[in-house]
């Protein structure tokens, strides 16, 4: 190959890649199969990470970035003026076993700007997945894009190959997508999302029965949402995110700040900041409803419709909920262990496992690790030393903030002195 | 009083596990267990070198096993490794509560110190065995040979075995750690173990005129589609350097560009 030419291209396909935040190589479980390359143990590897703190764990590429679409979101409309570039199906074959042999990726993340239609691109996608596997004998992980409106028919060859999919829904509400991306249908999207859904299912029982059938998409699939790009609410954001949780069986649902990449009256102007604190605060909340036994409607709902910046929205629901407080960390049951603040599950578990041996006092909580400068007000231990004094959840909120050492400090500490 | 005993032993895990069997056989209340190689400079101690005898480590570890399932097993295995000054004295410590107690697989006392300390030493060499598997960074060498050097924090070696054994079953690779002197291959069928005699004086980095024809092309590759991915207006350096502290950049083809 000729490594100028290679160069040029992987610099625009990857550029115009990154801005897809999933990087999980994690729930494939690939074997390695007759001395071929490469496993996938169902953990992921982060093989490096870029300077803005994200992992790099895929190669992650378009194919191409030339696109029959004009989505007001996206670096790759059609009427943004910028280089393009195509690969061709070998090439990205041979970048991805020339990383994955020296360790540098866990595998491949093909995504594609779409030409021609959704199926020609779909088949182009699927026919790199095919080669890596077939006659590489690749047991790496491979992550593609199920392209909007693409066929049955290719959806159903695609999760042979591939172990996960994912269709980015990018714009969380319905209303947004007609106004951003006019060229696009919601159903496109669901469509194949809704096809994946089914054939995991229908393939998983089959395996039941017949242990050879072959495995779909092991890793499922994943979809992504631009937050702050239009003016939907956290509530309807994490609103849809359960929505697509339960109804398409997603194991993820990612959510990423919107980079103003383009000037356009519908969307916010060129510089302004990527909403970085609210990302995380609906990673948070995401988290809440999927480990911690949390329903939506206790965290946001019609009187709370979106999530507090300057606390974590775990602290956030016990403030409006401090009748149900303080708890006794030698009783509780686990449900409510992990509602405490400052207690993970990783604490939950080894304060359930402790506590079977002692009493556990202070010093136990915090040799095991919990971050006691939100928990104390919430828990009782074996010890009469707790607090006692009855707060309003709004001087409890200052007492915490005064004393906590959050990253995001900076961005409140002018709001924090009214309270003081 | 009485003088305090010192057990030498000759640096093997199986070396350790008999210590153990003499501290309980000859009942020595309170040994300290250390690497022969490591000096000893403390007045009114008796000093005895413990030999390493198969049948005897295998009778601690088969009563270990007994009392306990495969994580604790896995994690005291994880916190030998460590090699932190005096974490011979806390497994002691640890295998002693272990043995005393009724066989309880269900439970771990977080509560009692040295099965904390355990699980958290553990935790630590098991995080730096999976930054290792994550930033070694292969180099073709003429001959096929794929070939990494590492100086990991902790002695993690064998236990990264499996996983590079399992994913690069189809090409020769050696990773070797500098620090400790002796490096894993796997020449298609099965992993050795193998040591340089003299390594000092060697220069650890692997010569640019040893590469095969392409290694310097893809290393390029890398460091473009490492820089492309990055998106400027999200820079976050603490968060950066969170994830990758400074001390495994010299590993990082994408830290070196050429």
């Amino acid at each position: 190959m000729s490594f100028d030419r290679i160069q040029e291209k992987l610099s625009i396909l990857a550029d115009a890649a990154k801005y897809d935040v999933s990087c999980a190589s994690s729930g494939g479980k690939r074997a390695n199969q007759n001395k071929g390359l490469g496993n996938n143990t169902g953990m992921g590897i982060c093989h490096s990470y870029t300077e803005d703190g994200r992992c790099v764990s895929l190669l992650k590429i378009l194919l191409t970035n030339h696109c029959i679409y004009d989505c007001a979101y996206c670096v790759t409309r059609k009427s943004n003026d910028i280089k393009r570039a195509a690969f061709k199906i070998q090439e990205v074959v041979d970048l991805t076993i020339n990383f994955y042999r020296r360790n540098y990726i866990e595998g491949l993340f093909l995504s594609s700007g779409i030409f021609k239609n959704a199926d020609y691109t779909m088949e182009r996608l699927i026919n790199v997945a095919k080669k890596l596997r077939l006659e590489e004998n690749f047991n790496g992980y491979i992550h593609l894009k199920s392209i909007p409106g693409a066929s049955d028919e290719l959806m159903r060859e695609a999760g042979l190959y591939a172990d996960r999919l994912s269709v980015n829904i990018e714009i969380p509400t319905v209303s947004g997508l007609k106004l951003l991306a006019p060229d696009k249908k919601h159903e496109d999207f669901i469509k194949p999302m809704e096809k994946v859904k089914n054939e995991i299912i229908q393939y998983k029982t089959e395996r039941k029965i017949i242990k050879s059938t072959p495995r779909y998409a092991p890793a499922g699939q994943s979809t992504q949402m631009i937050i702050g790009a239009t003016g939907e609410s956290d509530r309807d954001i994490m609103y849809s995110a359960t929505y697509y949780y339960k109804t398409f069986n997603m194991r993820r649902v990612y959510y990423s700040g919107y980079v103003p990449v383009l000037a356009d009256n519908r969307l916010p102007s060129l510089g302004t900041e990527v909403p970085i604190l609210r990302e995380n605060r609906l990673y948070q909340t995401d988290w809440l409803l999927r480990f911690y036994g949390f329903s939506i409607n206790e965290i946001l709902n019609d009187s709370h419709k979106n999530l507090d910046l300057d606390i974590d929205p775990k602290l956030g629901w016990a403030l409006r909920n401090m009748h149900l407080f303080p708890i006794d960390v030698n009783a509780a049951d686990k449900r409510m262990l992990a509602r405490v603040p400052g207690i993970g599950m990783q604490s939950v578990y080894k304060i359930m496992q402790a506590r079977k041996f002692r009493n556990l006092d202070w010093s136990h909580l915090k040799a095991i690790g919990i971050a006691l400068n939100r928990a104390q007000y919430f828990i009782t231990c074996n010890s009469k030393d707790f607090y006692k004094k009855e707060l309003s959840p709004i001087t409890l909120k200052s007492k915490i903030l005064k004393r906590s050492n959050s990253k995001y400090k900076k961005y409140f500490d002018n709001q924090l002195s009214l309270f003081s | 009083m009485n003088p305090q005993t010192i057990l030498l032993y000759d640096g093997t895990f199986d070396g350790f596990l008999c210590c153990v069997f003499i501290a309980y056989e000859q009942k020595i209340l309170d040994p300290i267990i250390r690497k022969e190689s490591q000096t000893n400079n403390q007045l009114f101690t008796i000093t005895e070198q413990v030999i390493t005898q198969k049948e005897k480590a295998e009778r601690v570890w088969a009563g270990f096993k007994e009392k306990t399932d495969p994580t604790e097993q896995k994690n005291f295995f994880k916190a030998f490794l460590s090699e932190i000054k005096g974490v011979e004295n806390t497994l002691l410590n640890y295998i002693r509560s272990v043995f005393v107690n009724q066989v309880n697989k269900k439970n771990i006392d977080f509560s009692n110190k040295d099965i904390l300390k355990i699980s958290q030493v553990a935790r630590m060499v098991g995080r730096e065995k999976h930054r290792i598997e994550a930033f070694v960074r292969f180099q073709l060498i003429k001959d096929d040979l794929y070939v990494a050097t590492i100086a990991p924090d902790f002695n993690v070696l064998p236990l990264i075995i499996h996983h590079f054994q399992d994913r690069y079953a189809d090409q020769k690779w050696l990773i070797f750690d500098i620090v400790r002197k002796y490096g894993i291959y796997y020449d298609l069928n099965s992993v050795e173990i193998i040591t340089f005699e003299d390594l000092t004086g060697i220069n650890t980095k692997i010569l640019k005129n040893s590469y095969s024809d392409q290694e310097t092309d893809f290393q390029k590759l890398w460091s473009i589609y490492y820089k492309n991915v990055n998106i400027k207006s999200r820079k976050n350096k603490k968060l950066h350097l969170q994830h990758l502290p400074k001390r495994y950049w010299k590993y990082l083809t994408e830290k070196n560009a050429i």
